[in-house]
């Protein structure tokens, strides 16, 4: 019931906020005054859900009926070095470069 | 107040395929050139689908079998989402709700699970230009990754080093992995916390401990932790929260970072993996494919080879070993003690050395060396002529006279030739 | 050659017989796409070169007598899919420069059948919208009036094709984009059953609705390109193993006995723009006349659709892009359009601890109602008739500001992604000179009897022959 509850509140400013850091994304305090009040009507929508009666409903997550979709353990060919860091914006010696990432063990 | 240590482990192993998780590229990555190992999928790259590897799938269940695992006839793959840089899809494929094995027990520790995710890339920290950067491989990333998880019922650091070598004698009984601590492909990482003796509720917090290459420092970073929480306790603070690291060059534990909040992986079933369902024969299948376990075997050789606890747990130690010792056995009826002093005392290589060379080994060095009757009469003789005052000390009744004299034979026929025969033949020889 | 009207079929008999040769038709179109696409906005990346060399290599095939069934074809694909050291940026500028090293296994299956890719179109970015206004780059435009949308995602592909710079435009299909443009803009469009063609190297938007189609001018050109996509992939473990029929052999067969049925919720909503409702019924009334029974049938849970479908796919996004994090390829995630930017935010609400059970769970359990919706329908009549959208093509701009009401837009097609059936889009008439496009939905796996429908009713009614006048 409470989890309803929560749902059901509009979202706030914050709420947006706390949204896109979860999400990785930054966003400007224009694009927070739009998108608060959008994705507060779209959530407002898609509360309807509740109406429905999924009592004894199992979920679906797959529409094919596929179980146990393996393959083998058999080696196949890779990209080269060279392919496998075309696209990336910085590269060092056959690795990729990024902003370091605190470490955190000292 | 007394207290009692509460410990959970969850341990790490990369398993030993030819190929990764969820595409056809190697899965062995020690040592080898960054990022020349990948593909669309590993990397992550726009459009690329995972396929999982059937052998992982298979050796998981293995092994969680091997644990006493239940295996549930569904199970199924779920994401977990977030961000770090060598995370290519910004999600993991692993088992949320519904893993591949549940409810083990190991030495009487509690399994809770045992599930199989993909391995992340590695991180390089590094200085270029001035800069501090992270350097990424994605070589690692992909690779087959089992997760054991505990439930908190280790009491002692001891105990938590004991469980972890029987759990890493059973994977390398099992051959799914080289669980080799110092190159990563086995992690541990318990989590600590202590409470009053004699309570029964878990303690409101816990501490992770991460970075861990060795059963030794386990045990250390568990002692350190507990003595750390005790001493808090006692002054009335509740221990932090966190996730720490072990140093070991300064024998201690370090804060890594503190969880502000918990995290919020929302989890949700793979929509590019269709679900697992087995039937009861396929498991019956894979646990037929289960060795010997290191526990069954060591009952079976004290029985069978009426060999002590020492030598049993020693011969046990690793299946290649005992599988040797069996090869040697089934070859020739030497005593097993005396096989035994011999693989061990002797320290047999025994990727080196074949069974058969070494029974035959075994043999002649123990076999007496025949001499020619003639030959043994002669040194005798000798010996006798060129060592007149020891007959005579002899025949005056010193029996160290005759000690020296069948020394002075054997010496002179390097330890060949019938011991009992050289006594009688001194005897005869000096009286007549 | 008229471009505006040349068919697949034409195009094999001329290419066969040398009326003209592979070259001449792809330079026909360079030509035609670098007068005419500056109004329109199809492209995002022409490959005249890649395009010449391999139509060069087509005439040398057909000089040898060889025959595949798409050799010598123009193929114009969406940007979402993957194609070999051909820029793929999905519509989106976050990876504007990005150049696959792999191409997608449909693309591979096109090449193989000797198809010649023509560039990459336009889209909404990463298939996030029904006008083909949310592309990063550039709206599109509705080559029948310029001053309306012509439905998305897939827009760039079926303007390609209805303008004639290409026979064959690809799509994808989550919940509108391949059936949506293709009625906005005349032309017929096939959303596969779920798993019938590989997904691997097509972009993801939300994997567990993705489908991977193409439009074309007509019913037959449309089973002849199924015939090359179709069928399973070791790549993607979605693909059941299904034998893939020949969709060319079911056309003009007589509709005498099948059944429709018309979903009683769909039409009785309010919604329906009026010209939509008239030539939706006449349509239908057309099949009757062919044969076809038509009954009222109930699709009970439709309510609940696009509730369903704006919690499940929007979560699937919002993991499906966390991967654009601006280390492997691409830019930083700052980058992001405002469309993808709501949808990861919705996703990454919906999955959170305390809304999961809420949203995404509950959700899902409403797909299977959904589902099990169609499939008790579909036990009852062989196919199921319904409008594609609710209104003829709007006007660009209209809708813009209120993602909702251009989320809503899609009620009558989104519900067939849910369930994971395949769907058809055949042209149906106008509404003034706005086109509209009849829905036909099937079983799983069932394709050959909508093309069977849709060509037996595009035999009648040959509305492909109205092209848009540029």
């Amino acid at each position: 019931m409470t989890v309803i509850m929560k749902a059901k509140k509009a979202l706030t400013a914050t709420d947006v906020r706390k949204i896109a850091k979860l999400a990785n994304l930054v966003i400007s305090d224009s694009e927070e005054k739009i998108f608060t009040p959008q994705l507060s009507a779209t959530l407002d929508y898609v509360n309807q859900l509740e109406k429905a009666d999924t009592e004894h409903v199992e979920a679906t997550a797959h529409v094919t009926g596929l179980e146990n979709v393996f393959r083998e353990d058999v080696i196949e060919p890779t990209l080269s070095q060279s392919e496998a860091l075309s696209n990336a914006p910085q590269t060092y010696n056959g690795y990729i470069v990024v902003k370091a990432i605190f470490e955190e063990t000292e | 107040m007394t207290y009692e240590p509460v410990i959970g482990m969850e341990i790490h192993v990369e398993l030993k395929t030819k190929s990764k998780m969820f595409c056809g590229c190697p899965a062995k990555h020690f040592a080898k050139e960054p990022n020349t190992q990948t593909c669309p999928v590993c990397l992550g790259l726009p459009g690329a689908l995972p396929v999982p590897n059937k052998k992982s799938i298979e050796w998981t269940i293995k092994l969680g079998l091997a644990l006493g695992c239940e295996i549930p006839l569904f199970s199924k793959f779920d994401r977990k989402n977030y961000f770090y840089p060598d995370l290519p899809k910004g999600y993991q494929i692993s088992q949320y709700d519904q893993p591949f094995c549940v409810n083990g027990s190991l030495s009487g520790v509690r399994i809770r699970r045992v599930h199989l995710e993909e391995d992340t890339g590695k991180l390089q920290h590094t200085t270029l230009d001035g800069k501090r950067v992270t350097l990424v491989d994605f070589n690692r990333s992909g690779v087959p990754l089992v997760e054991i998880v505990t439930e908190p019922d280790i009491r002692s650091p001891e105990q938590a080093k004991e469980f972890l070598k029987k759990l890493y004698q059973i994977i390398r009984y099992l051959d799914i992995s080289d669980a080799d601590m110092e190159k990563g492909s086995m992690r541990l990482e318990p989590n600590i916390s202590v409470r009053p003796t004699g309570t029964k509720a878990l303690p409101n917090y816990k501490v992770e401990v991460k970075n861990i290459n060795s059963f030794n420092f386990v045990k250390k970073a568990i002692e350190f932790e507990v003595d750390r929480h005790i001493k808090l306790l006692e002054s009335g603070e509740t221990p932090v929260q966190e996730t720490r690291g072990w140093n070991e060059g300064k024998g201690v534990t370090v804060s890594q970072r503190r969880k502000e909040e918990a995290d919020d992986y929302r989890y949700f079933p793979e929509p590019d993996i269709p679900p697992a369902r087995w039937d009861s024969s396929q498991i019956i299948g894979i646990k037929l494919q289960i060795p010997e376990l290191p526990d069954q075997k060591a009952a079976r050789f004290k029985k069978e080879y009426q060999l002590n606890d020492y030598d049993t747990a020693l011969l046990t130690d690793t299946k290649q070993l005992a599988d040797y010792f069996e090869e040697c056995v089934k070859i020739n009826k030497i005593p097993a003690k005396k096989l035994v002093n011999w693989i061990i005392n002797k320290k047999v290589d025994i990727d080196d050395v074949l069974p058969a060379t070494l029974v035959k080994s075994i043999i002649a060095a123990t076999a007496v060396v025949a001499i020619p009757d003639e030959d043994l009469e002669k040194t005798v003789q000798t010996v006798i002529a060129e060592n007149p005052k020891a007959v005579e000390d002899y025949k005056k009744g010193k029996q160290q006279a005759m000690m020296f004299l069948f020394g002075a034979v054997l010496k002179q026929l390097k330890g060949a030739g019938d011991k009992n025969l050289i006594r009688e033949l001194l005897e005869v020889k000096i009286k007549s | 050659m008229n471009l505006l009207t040349l068919t697949i079929k034409e195009a094999r008999r001329a290419l066969q017989s040398k009326e003209f040769s592979a070259v001449e038709l792809v330079r026909a179109y360079i030509d035609r796409i670098q007068t005419h696409d500056s109004k329109l906005g199809a492209f995002l990346t022409v490959d005249e070169s890649g395009a010449l060399s391999q139509a060069k290599r087509a005439d040398a095939q057909i000089a040898k007598g060889i025959t595949k069934k798409l050799l010598g074809i123009p193929v114009a694909c969406k940007d979402l899919y993957s194609t070999r050291a051909v820029r793929t940026t999905a519509g989106a500028k976050i990876i504007d420069t990005y150049k696959p090293p792999y191409n997608a296994t449909v693309v591979d299956r096109y090449l193989e059948a000797g198809a010649i890719l023509m560039g990459k179109t336009n889209e909404d970015a990463w298939g996030h919208g029904s006008s083909g206004e949310n592309s990063d780059y550039f709206p599109t435009r509705n080559p029948y009036d310029t001053t309306h949308v012509p439905g998305g995602s897939s827009s760039g592909s079926a303007v390609a094709v209805a303008a004639g710079f290409s026979l064959v435009g690809t799509g994808t299909d989550t919940g509108s984009s391949i059936r949506l443009p293709a009625s906005f803009c005349n032309i017929v469009g096939m959303k596969p059953t779920y798993g019938r063609v590989p997904r691997y190297g097509v972009i993801s938007m939300a994997s567990s609705f993705d489908t991977i189609g193409h439009m074309t001018r007509t019913v037959y050109d449309n089973a002849l390109v199924y015939e090359v996509t179709a069928g399973a992939d070791p790549r993607d473990a979605t693909t059941p193993q299904v034998p893939v029929p020949m969709y060319t052999e079911s056309l003009g067969k007589s509709l005498k006995g099948l059944r429709a049925g018309i979903p009683k919720e769909y039409f009785r909503s309010n919604g329906i723009d009026k010209g939509v409702r008239e030539v939706t019924m006449t349509a239908i009334g057309k099949l009757e006349s062919l044969g076809m029974r038509v009954e009222e049938i109930s699709l009970p849970h439709t309510e609940y659709a696009m509730a369903c479908y704006y919690v499940l796919v929007p979560s699937e996004i919002s993991s499906n892009l966390s991967r654009y994090d601006g280390v492997r390829f691409g830019a930083t995630r700052d980058t992001f359009g405002a469309e993808a930017k709501r949808r990861i935010m919705l996703g990454t609400h919906a999955l959170s601890a305390g809304y999961y059970d809420a949203f995404y769970h509950k959700a899902a359990k409403v797909r299977t109602l959904i589902k099990q919706d169609f499939e008790k329908a579909l036990e009852k009549v062989d196919v199921i008739l319904a409008p594609v959208s609710p209104t003829p093509p709007f006007k660009l701009g209209e809708k813009v500001n209120d993602p909702l009401a251009m989320y809503l837009s899609d009620i009558f097609v989104c519900p067939v992604n849910i369930a994971g059936v395949p769907a058809l889009s055949v042209p149906c008439g106008f509404a003034g000179i706005l086109p509209i496009g009849l829905q036909i939905i099937g079983k799983q796996f069932g394709e050959q009897l909508l093309y069977q429908v849709a060509s037996a009713y595009e035999n009648e009614t040959e509305w492909y022959k109205k092209p848009a006048i540029l």
